[in-house]
């Protein structure tokens, strides 16, 4: 029996269409636009001025307080200007826009791909360094990750899960990592433990990515203490609550940070971008990025600097296919629609979906029938249905004692009700009010 | 180029399953149960379920027309499902005015005087049959003889109700026994009974259709067979000279087609599968009581009418186990 989570959960068809795909680095663009707010806390403060002249790598917008993250050039170039911009979810954001000049590194990259395992850092140097060099959890939620390394007093971590789940249909980025960059991530890997000061690691791998499995548990024979765990195929496995659950069989309580049961999850992107700074002294610039979608003619995964435009990319496959009607940024359960395609790749873009009209229009919605599949599909145990009913009716004091803000808002509810209701986005309504109310409260 | 796109929250995919799709995998998992009718009834079953089907669609159709004045929904195919289940509840003699005026019972009264698919409280075939068997007592009780009947002498009573009457007058088991035939005949549908209701093998043929399918969960049907099977077999064990064994309570009186269809009725059944062991313990026992101390020989219709009662309280107390909520770690 593969291990999985025990409540809830769909099986969204896969649909990984790019996963034979190589990483292909995609040629530099013109111009980027580098937002100043790509992760979870407050936005980095601008340091350059219009007319700059800055290198890859040079540090363009530094952390502001402990929650946040430093942001660098991804290219070499000339500033343009400081502008706000559209970001992928929608709002306007100060983004720095560097005209691209040449492909001049800081001197203080290691730009050979030789790998490196000796860590001559300590914990405290590791940790300093990963928030210089602006890293942040790459499975979407963009979290600055020198902040969950830090372990708050009183609390210590008995394990460092590594997320290889992937479970959000279309996307490759991790499956192609793992394929061809498998030392680096158990290095990475090597480097967490150290700065979390645990023993034991575990790579959760779903089982539709056999390849994946095989080669990380080649590789980390090797390496001390790191094992690959695969799992059942099943979605939300990659939510971090579902995800310790699977492995670890410990539920973080309502709330509550994984710490709180002895556990820290990273994104296996994550311990790549570690390897990385770590080891090569390389910040976080560039990521895999999968373009990918049913009428799409080439999917592809490719190797992007931050900030270039979401356009360069479809560009690169050909265009947009004739019959697109919507394109995702993220997977096509979390994603987030994006309303033009001139806004740039960020820390936290794992996928460009592109919809055609079928799969991108929503169907008419008829009254529930009750047949109560929602509560089956919820990974956190809630009532759905009831809670639609609560935003619909604006009904703050019920949603709360139906615990909404306890919702991981993954989709598994609407994306399996017969009746087309759109339970999430009044779950999401309801979450937004009660949060509201709490935070007043306080 | 500045192309429209669509923007919407996500998920941005969806499952395959609509209302419709449900409804029509039900009607299509009963024609199995339909078909053994046919056989062992001839053409008046289908004439009966015809009939049924009809008046239901066309009584949903001019209430929604010209009553409520609003949305027409016949097409989602929750009115054909009333009006088969109706017509499976009844026997193939029934007079045709009778299935009628049951119909609109249970499409008038059952479901659109609550508001239509979705917010009835009571199953909408249930309470037409009821009605019908309060309204008709006599022609809702005779059944015609299966064209099979190996029972001589007898035609007119299901074996649940032959049961019931003699042991009442105090007649060997053995005698019963020869009386209401074997589990064998019970479980492929060679006895009297209502024209759908007859069959277990052909009724659990289209529930394991539904379960594979996943319009029904086993939760509801097993507990109510769980629970039948203990009640009987205990009472059984305690004298067998007085209450009937177990075998003979579930093969008999529409326990497959109400375990399997009736009471698990998405509108009207509870939502968690605790909730769900709990409604089906309920029917279970209640039948049994029914059954063993009440004026009817058989129970399972009222049983689920009355659970079907305390399916809104069981949705507001009994929750789903949240994640997290017992934490037990380590």
């Amino acid at each position: 029996m593969l291990k999985t989570f025990k409540v809830g959960g769909i099986h969204p068809p896969e649909n990984k269409l790019s996963a034979g795909a190589v990483v292909e680095t995609l040629p530099l663009p013109e111009m980027v636009i580098i937002p100043v707010s790509q992760h979870i806390g407050a936005p980095a403060q601008i340091m350059v001025q219009k007319g700059d002249a800055v290198k890859v790598g040079t540090i363009i917008a530094k952390q502001t307080g402990f929650v946040s993250a430093n942001i660098h050039s991804s290219v070499s170039g000339i500033v343009q200007k400081i502008e706000e911009t559209f970001d992928t979810s929608g709002y306007r954001r100060k983004a720095i826009v560097i005209n691209v000049d040449g492909d001049q590194w800081e001197d203080s990259i290691d730009q050979t791909t030789t790998l490196k395992t000796d860590i001559e850092l300590s914990t405290s140097e590791i940790i300093q360094r990963i928030s210089e060099l602006g890293i942040v959890g790459l499975g979407g939620a963009t979290f600055p990750t020198h902040v969950k390394l830090s372990i708050p007093s009183g609390k210590t971590a008995e394990i460092l899960i590594i997320n290889a789940v992937e479970c959000e249909p279309y996307l490759t980025a991790d499956h192609r990592l793992m394929l061809e960059s498998p030392d680096e991530i158990m290095v990475g890997t090597t480097i967490l433990m150290n700065a979390l000061g645990v023993k034991k690691a575990v790579i959760g791998i779903e089982k539709n990515k056999p390849d994946a499995i095989a080669k990380l548990t080649e590789t980390a024979k090797k390496y001390q203490g790191i094992s690959v765990v695969p799992l059942k195929v099943k979605y939300p496995q990659g939510a971090e609550k579902q995800l310790i659950k699977a492995i670890f069989d410990r539920e973080i309580p309502s709330g509550k940070l994984p710490i709180e049961v002895g556990a820290v999850v990273q994104n296996v992107g994550t311990a790549f971008a570690v390897y990385e700074a770590i080891q090569k002294n390389k910040p976080l610039i560039e990521r895999i990025v999968t373009v990918t979608g049913k009428s799409v003619s080439k999917p592809s995964n490719f190797k992007v600097r931050i900030g270039t435009p979401v356009q360069k990319l479809i560009d690169h496959i050909g265009g947009l296919p004739k019959d697109t009607a919507k394109v995702v940024n993220g997977g096509p359960m979390m994603g987030k629609a994006l309303r033009d395609l001139n806004v740039p790749v960020t820390k936290g873009t794992s996928g460009i979906l592109i919809l055609n009209k079928k799969l991108a229009s929503r169907k008419e919605y008829v009254t529930c029938i009750r047949c109560g599949r929602c509560v089956t599909v919820c990974p956190m145990g809630l009532e759905p249905f009831l809670l639609m009913t609560h935003g619909e009716l604006q009904m703050w004091g019920d949603a709360e004692k139906n615990h909404v803000m306890d919702c991981i808002e993954c989709g598994s509810c609407s994306f399996t009700c017969p009746a087309h209701r759109p339970l999430l986005d009044y779950i999401r309504h309801g979450k937004s009010n009660v949060g509201k109310i709490m935070r007043n409260r306080k | 180029m500045n192309r429209k796109l669509i923007i919407s929250p996500s998920p941005h995919v969806k499952g395959t399953d609509s209302v419709p799709s449900i409804m029509y995998g039900v009607v299509f998992s009963l024609l199995p149960a339909l078909g053994i009718a046919i056989y062992f009834f001839g053409i008046s079953a289908l004439i009966v379920t015809l009939t049924a089907i009809g008046a239901c669609v066309i009584f949903e159709f001019l209430i929604q027309k010209y009553l409520i004045k609003g949305k027409v929904t016949i097409f989602n195919g929750s009115a054909i499902i009333t009006g088969l289940l109706l017509a499976f509840n009844v026997p193939s003699s029934i007079p045709i005015w009778m299935i009628i005026v049951g119909s609109l019972v249970a499409i008038g009264i059952g479901k659109m005087s609550f508001g239509g698919l979705g917010a009835n409280p009571f199953n909408p075939a249930l309470v037409g049959r009821v009605f019908m068997l309060i309204s008709f007592p006599v022609n809702m009780t005779s059944f015609p003889a299966n064209r099979f009947a190996q029972i001589d002498g007898f035609s007119g009573a299901t074996p649940l109700s032959i049961a019931k009457g003699a042991l009442k007058s105090g007649e060997p088991m053995s005698d019963i026994f020869d009386k209401v035939g074997n589990s064998l005949n019970h479980f492929v549908g060679n006895m009297e009974g209502s024209l759908g209701e007859i069959s277990a093998l052909f009724i659990l043929l289209g529930g394991l259709y539904m379960l594979y399918r996943g319009i029904i969960t086993w939760h509801i049907p097993v507990s109510i067979f769980l629970t039948v099977f203990i009640f009987a077999g205990s009472m059984h064990l305690i004298n067998p000279e007085q209450y009937m064994p177990a075998m003979f309570h579930i093969l008999t009186g529409g326990l497959f087609l109400g375990a399997i269809y009736m009471a698990t009725d998405m509108v009207t059944s509870p939502m968690s599968t605790k909730a769900m062991l709990i409604y089906g313990v309920g029917i279970g026992a209640l039948t049994m009581i029914i059954r063993t101390w009440g004026a009817y020989p058989e129970g399972i219709s009222f049983a689920i009418l009355i659970m079907n009662a305390f399916v809104p309280l069981m949705n507001r107390y009994i929750k789903p186990k949240r994640f997290g909520e017992e934490v037990k770690n380590g």
